[in-house]
């Protein structure tokens, strides 16, 4: 039983860290467009 | 599109390997795919090239920045244990990552692997510059072609040319402040160039046999444990004056100068050591210099950046 709530314990926590992944992508972009447009930048 | 995992007993022809139930890697298999250990190093050596470079970089811009080099280096990392699972499998040392322990399908690894590198360079590019996101895809391209794909099993100087994509994050940091490339980074480059022979072959000397079963050119392999050894020393005597160079320079003060100075001096006495160890001890003596060799790398770049900071006022 163990063994085969294994795959979905995995499949599970794979949803999760990508659903992190992704939440951090748009928070990411968010932070960088303020950055941006307050004119910080290299050069 | 769902996915669902079902009982090992109802996997198909047409859903997977009759009987067997499709790789369910977890999340930390992923995570080694990205070679942590390496990385921090990368992420260490190019956090040395941001703060040292001259000017300001805003602080969530030089995140990104190190966030970019790191993922990066993850990247390279993934489509290297893709393209060498044939030989991981035959070693001790990796046997267990993801692919060759079946926890993982290799295209999976390698799909991983893109999309990573090509999320770094872009968002590099767009968030900091384009020389740094160059220099970022230089990087990862070199170790993914030049090292993994043609020098690693062509030639016993793999590691010395190779070595080059592990020296790049300092100048990849120093370009996401600056812009471009001066003398300081290209030290710093020549630095960890200068490094990684001696660093790579204490590990390879006491490996030898498993790189030799797997069919690795690796130098003890191919020219054996004298010539390694005696290779390893010049490459210690080459780097130290090289690590001297920015206090020589005037980029940095007394205080880099004599850290990297006794640094230095106890690397060369480490590689001399593995040259004469008796052979009962050349493996410890080879270990040692390996442990020591990161250490080194370590300390010299966290001085060479505390020591900036002094200089410019900053500690």
């Amino acid at each position: 039983m163990a063994d085969q709530n294994t795959p979905n314990k995995n499949l599970r926590a794979r949803n999760l860290a990508l659903m992190g992944v992704l939440a951090g992508m748009v928070v990411l972009f968010y932070v960088l467009t303020i950055v941006r447009m307050g004119g910080a930048g290299s050069n | 599109m769902s996915q669902t995992a079902l009982p090992p007993e109802l996997y198909t022809a047409d859903n997977g390997v009759v009987g067997e139930a499709p790789m369910m890697p977890a999340v930390g298999d992923y995570v080694a795919l990205l070679k942590p250990r390496v990385m921090s190093l990368v992420v260490f050596t190019g956090l040395a090239g941001l703060v040292l470079a001259p000017g300001n970089l805003h602080p969530v811009l030089a995140l990104i920045a190190l966030l970019c080099i790191a993922v990066g280096a993850g990247a390279s990392g993934a489509i290297n244990m893709w393209f060498d699972r044939d030989i991981d499998a035959g070693m001790t040392r990796t046997r267990e990552r993801p692919i060759p322990a079946g926890r993982m399908a290799p295209g999976e690894a390698l799909g991983f692997g893109i999309t990573l590198a090509v999320g770094s360079v872009a968002i590099m590019g767009i968030g900091v510059n384009w020389v740094a996101a160059a220099l970022l895809a230089l990087t990862i391209g070199f170790y993914v072609f030049v090292y993994t794909m043609w020098l690693k099993r062509s030639t016993p100087q793999n590691i010395v040319i190779g070595g080059a994509s592990g020296a790049f994050p300092p100048m990849i940091g120093w370009a996401a402040v600056t812009g471009d490339v001066t003398w300081m980074p290209v030290i710093m480059f020549s630095i960890i160039f200068l490094w990684t022979p001696p660093h790579f072959w204490a590990l390879a000397l006491y490996k030898a046999d498993e790189y030799a079963k797997v069919g690795v050119p690796m130098l003890p392999v191919v020219a054996g444990p004298r010539a390694t050894k005696r290779q390893m020393v010049f490459y210690s005597l080459l780097l130290v004056p090289v690590t001297i160079l920015p206090w020589s320079l005037g980029y940095s003060g007394m205080l880099y100068g004599i850290s990297a100075s006794v640094l230095g001096l106890v690397f060369i006495v480490g590689a001399f050591r593995v040259m004469f160890a008796s052979k009962d001890y050349s493996d410890a003596a080879a270990k040692a210099l390996f442990a020591y060799s990161i250490l080194y790398l370590f300390l010299l770049f966290a001085v060479l950046m505390a020591d900036g900071m002094l200089m410019n006022g900053g500690l």
